[in-house]
Formats: C-alpha cells, sequence, structure tokens
C-alpha cells in the first residue's frame, strides 16, 4: 500500500485530483452537491416546521385549506425540470471530454482476466501495473481473457469495463508523478477485491528510462530473478502459493523434481516438461483437487521467459524468503 | 354457502363481535389456510413469508457487515463472502422487496377499498402464492446445493462459467416472476372491474393508483426477465451461444435484457411504497392530499418512463456516447414525478392536525432518507460524475436509501398502519416510537457513510479492502447492528400485540378510505352491505367516537349503495 494517496489531500467527498479531467467532474459533484443539500434542508426543514407548527391539539381540527392549486404544482414541476436539464447538459459535456482521446495519445494495451492486470507497453514489454508519463495524454486498449472487468483508478475519475470478446478503450493525462491505486469495479470472482494494481505516473523524461530499464530484464537479471518479476507481473502469483497454501490452484512451493498426484489419480515428476506444459496446455495435467480454470500462456510468454519460471521454480527457498519479505 | 353469507350479512359494524366471527376465525387448521381463496388470508401469509425472508436476508447481511469489519479475512472466507452477498441481493430483492407491499399489504387492503369480497381472480391470486413458495424453495434450495457467486444481478459470462448453483437460483427468480405476473394481473383487472359506485378513476385512493402502476410494469417487464433467465439456463446447460463471448455471444446484451426488467423493477418496489405513503400523510395530517391528480398521474408516469432508462446502468460498459447521453437525459425525466410527489406530500402537511403515531413517524422518516436517496440520483444520472461513482459504495448507498429508505420504511408505516384492521389489535405506541429511532438512527449511520468511501473510491463487492476505508467500514457495520437491534424490538411489540395488545376499533387513525369501514379485523366477507365511495381523502366526513375509541363516519349512510345490502 506504500503510496496510497491519503484522504487528507482530497476534500471530504473526494479523492485527490491526478488527471486533467478530474477537476471537471469534481465541479459537477459539487454543482450537484449544492443542489442537493438545498432541497434536502427545504424538504426537512419545511417537514420539522409543519410537524410543530401544526402539531395536533386537542379538540381542533385542521384548518381548511385548498386541496391543489395548479399554478404551485407546475412550479414545482417545472423548477426540478430546469434544474435537471442543467446537470444533464453540464454532466454531457463533461463525459465528451472523458470519452474522446487527443490524436496523439500514447497507447498501451491492457489485459483483466481473473485476477491481475497486464499492461502492455509499445515495445512488448508487460507490467503488472500501469506506468506512465506525466503530462501526456495516455489510450489504454482493453480486454479480458475471461469474464468482465473494469478498470477504475479513483484520482483520476475514470472507469472502463473491459469486456471478453471485444476492446474497450479510455484515456486520461495525468498531472502529478507519484503512484496511484487501480481497482477492478466489475465483480469478477474471488480474487475480485485483490485485482488491484498501480498506477505509476513519472516525471518528465524519466518514463522512457524506466521502460527501457524494464523491458530489458531478461539480459540484465539472472533468470531466478526474472522468473520471479515474472512470477509476480504475469499473474501466476494470484493463483499459486509459494508458502504452501492452496490458493485456486496448487502451491509450488518445493514442486520442482517432486511427485505430483493428477486427477486421473496417475502421478507425475515435476520436472521441466511438466511445468512448460502446465503454462502451455494448463488443461492437459490437471492436479487432483483443484478445477480445469488456468487460462493458457499460450503466445503470451516467450521462450526465454518460461525458462525463466522454471529456473525460478527450482530455486524455491530463496524464492520463498524474498516473497515473503 | 348461503348460511355463510347470511352469518357475514350480519356482522361489519354496529353488527357481531368481530372477535369471534371474522376472518382469522372462519375455517380452522393449517389446510384452510393453505387453500383459502381468502384475499386477506393470502395477504397474511405472504406477510409472514416475506417477513421471514427479510429476516433470512438481514442475517446475510449482518454476516457481511461483520465480515468487513477488517480488511481481509474476518469471520468468513472470499468465497463465503461472494456467496453471501449474492444470497443477501437475491433473497431481498426477488423474495422480499419484489413482491413485498402488493402481495403483502396489497392483497389485504385492495378488495377492502373497493369495498368488494374478494380480488377478481382469487384463485389466480392462490396460484400467486403457490408459485411464491415454490420459487423461494427452489431458490433456497440452491443456497443447499452450492449457492451463487455472482453478484444478484447474474452478470455473464460470469454467470455463464462458475461451478455454483446459478441454474437453480436463475430457476427460481423465473417462477418467482411468475408469481408477480399473477398478482399484477389480478389487481389491474380488479380495479378495472370492482370499483364500488362511487368511485370514478379520480376518486380511487392514490395507494390504488400506486399499486396499479406498480402492476402495469409487474405485467409487461416481468416476462422479459423470464425470457432472460431462461437464455441464460439455456447457455448453461445447453451450451448454446447467446451471452458468452467464447460461444459467438455478447456478455453486454444480457446486460440490456437484465436492465430492461430491473430498472422497471425498482420501480415495483417504490411505487407502491409511495402509494403507502400518500395515504399516511393525509391521514396523520388530518387533511385532504394536496394535489391528488399530480399525485396519480405521476403514478403512471413513473410506470411509462421507467421503461426507457434501463441503459443508465451501463454507462461504464462500452456502449457508445450517444446511446448513454440519450439514457442520462431519459434517466432525469423519471425524477421529476418523484419530485413532485414530495412536494405534494409536504403541502399536504400545511395547515394539517398532524399526529405523530407511529406510521407518521415512518412516512416522515421516509421524506428524510428517500429526499436523501433520490438527490444522490442525480449525481448517478448525470454522465460524467457517474463514470467515478459507477460500481462504488456510492451507489450501494444511494441504492439502499431509495430501496431500505424508502420502500421498506413505507412498507414498515403501512404495516403498523393496518397492523389493527389486519389482526385487531393495537401495539405498543412508545415500543413502536423506540425501534422507529433506532431503525432511522442505525440506517443512517450505516449507509451514509458508504456514499463518503464510495465518492472516494471504495468499489462495491469487495471482501478485502485498502486499510484507508476501515473507519467507514467499521461505523458502517455499527450502524448496522443498531438496526438489527431496532428490528428485533420490532418483532417483540408487534408479536407482543397479537395476543396482549389493546383491542383497535374499526377506524383507529380516522382515514376516510373504505377498509376502515369495516370491523378489525374484517369479516370473512369483508362488508354487510355494499359499499358506496365517496372521496378518500375527504376525512372531514369521520369524528371521534369515544365509546369505541375510535374515529366513525358523521353520515354512516353515505358509504352504503344505494341498492341495498349485498347478498
Amino acid at each position: 500500500m506504500a503510496a496510497a494517496p491519503d484522504p487528507e489531500d482530497g476534500s471530504f467527498w473526494m479523492p485527490p485530483q491526478i488527471s486533467t479531467i478530474a477537476s471537471n467532474v469534481d465541479w459537477l459533484f459539487n454543482f450537484i452537491l449544492a443542489i442537493s443539500v438545498f432541497f434536502f434542508v427545504l424538504i426537512v426543514v419545511v417537514m420539522v416546521v409543519f410537524v410543530l407548527k401544526y402539531r395536533r391539539r386537542a379538540g381542533e381540527s385542521a384548518e381548511a385549506s385548498p386541496n391543489h392549486n395548479l399554478p404551485l404544482e407546475l412550479t414545482w414541476t417545472g423548477i426540478p425540470v430546469a434544474i435537471v436539464i442543467v446537470i444533464f447538459f453540464f454532466g454531457f459535456k463533461g463525459y465528451l471530454d472523458m470519452a474522446t482521446p487527443p490524436a496523439n495519445a500514447y497507447e498501451i494495451m491492457v489485459e483483466g482476466q481473473k485476477w491481475n492486470w497486464s499492461f502492455t507497453y509499445p515495445n512488448g514489454y508487460v507490467d503488472a501495473n500501469l506506468h506512465v508519463p506525466v503530462d501526456r495524454p495516455i489510450q489504454l486498449v482493453m480486454s479480458s481473457a475471461d469474464v468482465i472487468h473494469s478498470l477504475y483508478v479513483p484520482v483520476f475519475r475514470i472507469k472502463q469495463d473491459v469486456v471478453p470478446g471485444r476492446y474497450s478503450k479510455v484515456w486520461f493525462e495525468a498531472t502529478e508523478p507519484g503512484e496511484y491505486d487501480l481497482f477492478c469495479a466489475e465483480y469478477c470472482g474471488t480474487g475480485h477485491s485483490d485485482m488491484l494494481a498501480h498506477v505509476v505516473v513519472h516525471p518528465p523524461g524519466e518514463f522512457e528510462a524506466w521502460l527501457e530499464q524494464a523491458s530489458n530484464f531478461l539480459e540484465t537479471m539472472s533468470p531466478v530473478d526474472a522468473g520471479r518479476k515474472l512470477f509476480q507481473v504475469r499473474g501466476c502469483m494470484q493463483c499459486h502459493s509459494l508458502d504452501g497454501t492452496a490458493k485456486t490452484g496448487p502451491t509450488l512451493l518445493n514442486i520442482f523434481g517432486h511427485p505430483v498426484t493428477l486427477s486421473d489419480g496417475t502421478t507425475v515428476i515435476a520436472d521441466e516438461n511438466y511445468i512448460r506444459e502446465s503454462i502451455l496446455e494448463p488443461a492437459a495435467q490437471v492436479v487432483a483437487g483443484f478445477e480445469p480454470v488456468m487460462p493458457t500462456f499460450q503466445g503470451r510468454l516467450k521462450d526465454a521467459e518460461i525458462l525463466a519460471i522454471i529456473e525460478y521454480l527450482k530455486a524455491p527457498e530463496g524464492a520463498t524468503q524474498e516473497d515473503n519479505s | 354457502m348461503a348460511e355463510a353469507i347470511e352469518k357475514s350479512v350480519g356482522a361489519g359494524p354496529g353488527g357481531s363481535d368481530p372477535d369471534t366471527d371474522n376472518y382469522l376465525t372462519h375455517g380452522k387448521g393449517v389446510l384452510s389456510w393453505l387453500f383459502t381463496l381468502d384475499h386477506k388470508r393470502i395477504g397474511v401469509m405472504y406477510l409472514v413469508a416475506i417477513l421471514g425472508s427479510f429476516f433470512l436476508g438481514g442475517v446475510f447481511a449482518l454476516a457481511l457487515r461483520t465480515e468487513l469489519w477488517t480488511p481481509g479475512q474476518t469471520i468468513m472466507t472470499a468465497d463465503t463472502y461472494n456467496k453471501m452477498f449474492t444470497l443477501h441481493g437475491a433473497v431481498m430483492i426477488f423474495l422480499f422487496i419484489i413482491p413485498g407491499i402488493p402481495a403483502t399489504l396489497g392483497n389485504f387492503v385492495l378488495p377492502l377499498m373497493l369495498g368488494a369480497k374478494d380480488v377478481a381472480l382469487p384463485r389466480l391470486n392462490l396460484a400467486s402464492f403457490w408459485l411464491w413458495l415454490t420459487g423461494a424453495t427452489v431458490a433456497v434450495a440452491s443456497i443447499i446445493i452450492g449457492a451463487v457467486d455472482t453478484g444478484w444481478t447474474f452478470y455473464t459470462p460470469y454467470s455463464t462459467t462458475t461451478t455454483t448453483a446459478v441454474t437453480a437460483m436463475t430457476l427460481g427468480a423465473f417462477i418467482l416472476g411468475f408469481s408477480s405476473i399473477f398478482t399484477g394481473l389480478n389487481f389491474i383487472v380488479t380495479i378495472h372491474k370492482m370499483r364500488p359506485e362511487g368511485m370514478t378513476w379520480f376518486r380511487m385512493p392514490l395507494f390504488l393508483w400506486g399499486i396499479y402502476s406498480t402492476a402495469i410494469i409487474q405485467v409487461l417487464a416481468t416476462p422479459v426477465l423470464g425470457i432472460t433467465l431462461l437464455l441464460l439456463v439455456a447457455e448453461r446447460t445447453l451450451g448454446v451461444g447467446i451471452f458468452d463471448p467464447s460461444l459467438g455471444g455478447d456478455p453486454v446484451l444480457y446486460q440490456h435484457f437484465f436492465w430492461f426488467y430491473s430498472h422497471p423493477a425498482v420501480y415495483i418496489m417504490i411505487l407502491p411504497a409511495m402509494a403507502i405513503m400518500s395515504e399516511l400523510i393525509s391521514t396523520f395530517s388530518g387533511k385532504h392530499i394536496f394535489g391528488y391528480r399530480f399525485i396519480a398521474w405521476s403514478s403512471i408516469a413513473i410506470a411509462l418512463l421507467s421503461f426507457l432508462v434501463w441503459g443508465h446502468h451501463m454507462f461504464t460498459s462500452g456502449q457508445s456516447s450517444l446511446t448513454n447521453m440519450i439514457f442520462s437525459a431519459l434517466t432525469f425525466s423519471v425524477a421529476i414525478p418523484s419530485a413532485v410527489k414530495v412536494f405534494n406530500w409536504l403541502a399536504t402537511m400545511y395547515k394539517g392536525s398532524i399526529r405523530l403515531a407511529a406510521p407518521m413517524l415512518y412516512a416522515l422518516s421516509f421524506l428524510f432518507l428517500f429526499a436523501i436517496g433520490g438527490l444522490t440520483g442525480l449525481f448517478l444520472g448525470s454522465l460524467s460524475t457517474d463514470i467515478h461513482l459507477h460500481d462504488t459504495y456510492f451507489v450501494v448507498a444511494h441504492f439502499h436509501y431509495v430501496m431500505f429508505g424508502g420502500t421498506v420504511i413505507a412498507f414498515l408505516g403501512g404495516i403498523h398502519y393496518w397492523w389493527p384492521k389486519m389482526f385487531g389489535r393495537m401495539y405498543s405506541e412508545r415500543w413502536a416510537q423506540v425501534s422507529a429511532l433506532l431503525v432511522f438512527v442505525g440506517f443512517n449511520l450505516t449507509f451514509f457513510t458508504q456514499f463518503v468511501m464510495g465518492s472516494h473510491g471504495m468499489p462495491r463487492r469487495y471482501y478485502n479492502y485498502l486499510e484507508k476505508f476501515t473507519v467507514y467500514h467499521q461505523a458502517s457495520t455499527v450502524g448496522s447492528y443498531i438496526l438489527a437491534v431496532g428490528f428485533l424490538i420490532m418483532a417483540g411489540y408487534l408479536l407482543h400485540s397479537l395476543v396482549a395488545g389493546e383491542k383497535a376499533p374499526a377506524n383507529p387513525w380516522g382515514a376516510a378510505t373504505l377498509e376502515w369501514e369495516t370491523t378489525s379485523p374484517p369479516p370473512y366477507y369483508n362488508f354487510a352491505h355494499e359499499m358506496r365511495a365517496g372521496d378518500p381523502y375527504d376525512l372531514d366526513a369521520m369524528r371521534w367516537d369515544p365509546a369505541t375509541g375510535g374515529y366513525v363516519r358523521k353520515d354512516p349512510s353515505s358509504v352504503l349503495a344505494s341498492s341495498g345490502e349485498a347478498g
């Protein structure tokens, strides 16, 4: 939860404004809030005054007063009509700005799957967090590998469903460097509330350097370290623990070289080939006691990356210690 | 049969003692209830069943709030939590609040308000109750065979791919839908065909306008839910590709179908509550309702406009900007009739003679809470603000302010209002005040905090949450416990009143609608005479009668039909 923005930085109602559209959204929010408070107070005050003033007294009945008054009723029909037209207009105007990305937006591909996010940068590098440069319009082109998810960044005031079988888009321009929360807002099952990521907004000039550094991890890191990074970034750890507890998938603690019982009752030794097959064809050999729900990583992990993951699983002790820290 | 009719003629105001001859004592044994065609008994059975569902849904809610005391695991796993919020939603929506007011108070009061013996189609009425029981049994059975973890909305493709008992739960909802259609159809026919002499459309009690508008939605919208759920089951069991993209379907199509029913359905929930409000406000202000025609037409307007706004549930679904614009504009239109009603109710209180009896406490509570619920709808109807608030706790809070703060509170007001008529007993006014206060305070603590955490970005249906939201969640949980205490007290004094309550007069509140013209509880045949209706809000026609401790009509013959006695 390192850099979750402190609520104190926002208002009583709203989190901080970190995108170009946020102030517009908040302006309308406050405008509607003012109207709502006005009418709420009006209704409650009138109600309380009437209750106090016209409280039944013994032996008295209600004073005669008219049962209807057309001009009055038309007035309190007409005023709300006028108000909602104004609210609608500003809401729609603000929405058009949110829905129309600038032509020069930097594109990042997003994939949601149960229960992690993958952000693919233009050079093909994939990360579990969304890294963006400050002060530059970013467009996200999003799809889902399984069920509907929704990408939500409160400080940007953006939200867009991520639907399997189609691409959806959303854009924003961050205004302050920092690290912010990104949520999945459409219910997607067991790990829905843990389907989080960070949006890392880099200061001017630092994003390109970060991307280059991050993209070369297979060359710059040892295979074990690279495997650990992939394990965390590509969603493995959402379902496979390294501490012995079973999650949606079996734990991978000390799995390498050890026998595994499959759902058909046979036993195999978890060697390089077994792990490779489990990544590329997860349904081929399902571990006893688990559902065949893992998506395939065919075409989504390169050979060198699969090798790094295997190397990582071979060295569980060191890996486990670091993951627990 | 002839004997029974003869006997009933002797009952009624000034007739035989309602203690010995009333619908509750007419016929003994379980079967005389289960197979009764009497709308009053069906209403009472519905009341028991529906309050049982409310209790069940409430227990789920308390379990959820307890789990949310801390981030991560407090008392249950993520999977249990997901099933629990699905059950809370499904039970509260399909078993409790949709049938709620029409099936219980509607069934009991509607024929009495018409001065009629029963609804137009008593067998259809009983069939509706049995369908409810069947649907509820199937839905609850899904809990035993593994429960459902989709949320009450059953969004595809999650619902078509999860291994939980979606098929049973949706079939349950499908059957419950037919129960709702039967009730609606019955009420439409009854109101069209059985109004008494003198009751023109615009001399109907507003309760009937509300129930009538509700019935229109029940009959027109519910079949769409039925078809949608059947398609969902077909996709799950037969692999027909309709919604699941991996079978060539479109998951967003499901949302259109679902909300085409489920948005009108929220008006199935709120319209009867508004209907009760009009009765309560007029009676306890001791005054004619203000702006009768505007209130009546606003019910019809809500019923019709409710069909045109479903897309506002889908502003972030990826539908086009044009579609979003149209649905946003239409959504605001449905706000107007609700606002008109609130202003008319307030105007009714002007220069009134206001009594703060328990039903009125709920009516005032409704005005307070529904104002918040309605006004927060403006934030969600407006496009740019909805994008931020969609699928957060802000929506959860808005929904509960309207449905709980609105519908449930009015339902409670209605129960307290007609309780003496239904069971012939008065409850403890003092305990009713305590309970109403606890419910009001507990409710606001539970749900107002949810507006704040929602606008700060707390997504809904979250088992785990960020540390910074803990304080809001804990306040909300404390509120839910206060709410529970309020309801326990209510259950206590209402049940106590059945055995030890003071005997209720025929008309304890001085209302002028026809149901108060018969004894409390009413005889099996409702009225000794054929009735004639006057102005339902002419409260000056009533006077306090110290002898009975209730109100009587100054001119009793004014509500007797010119054609003479029934028979």
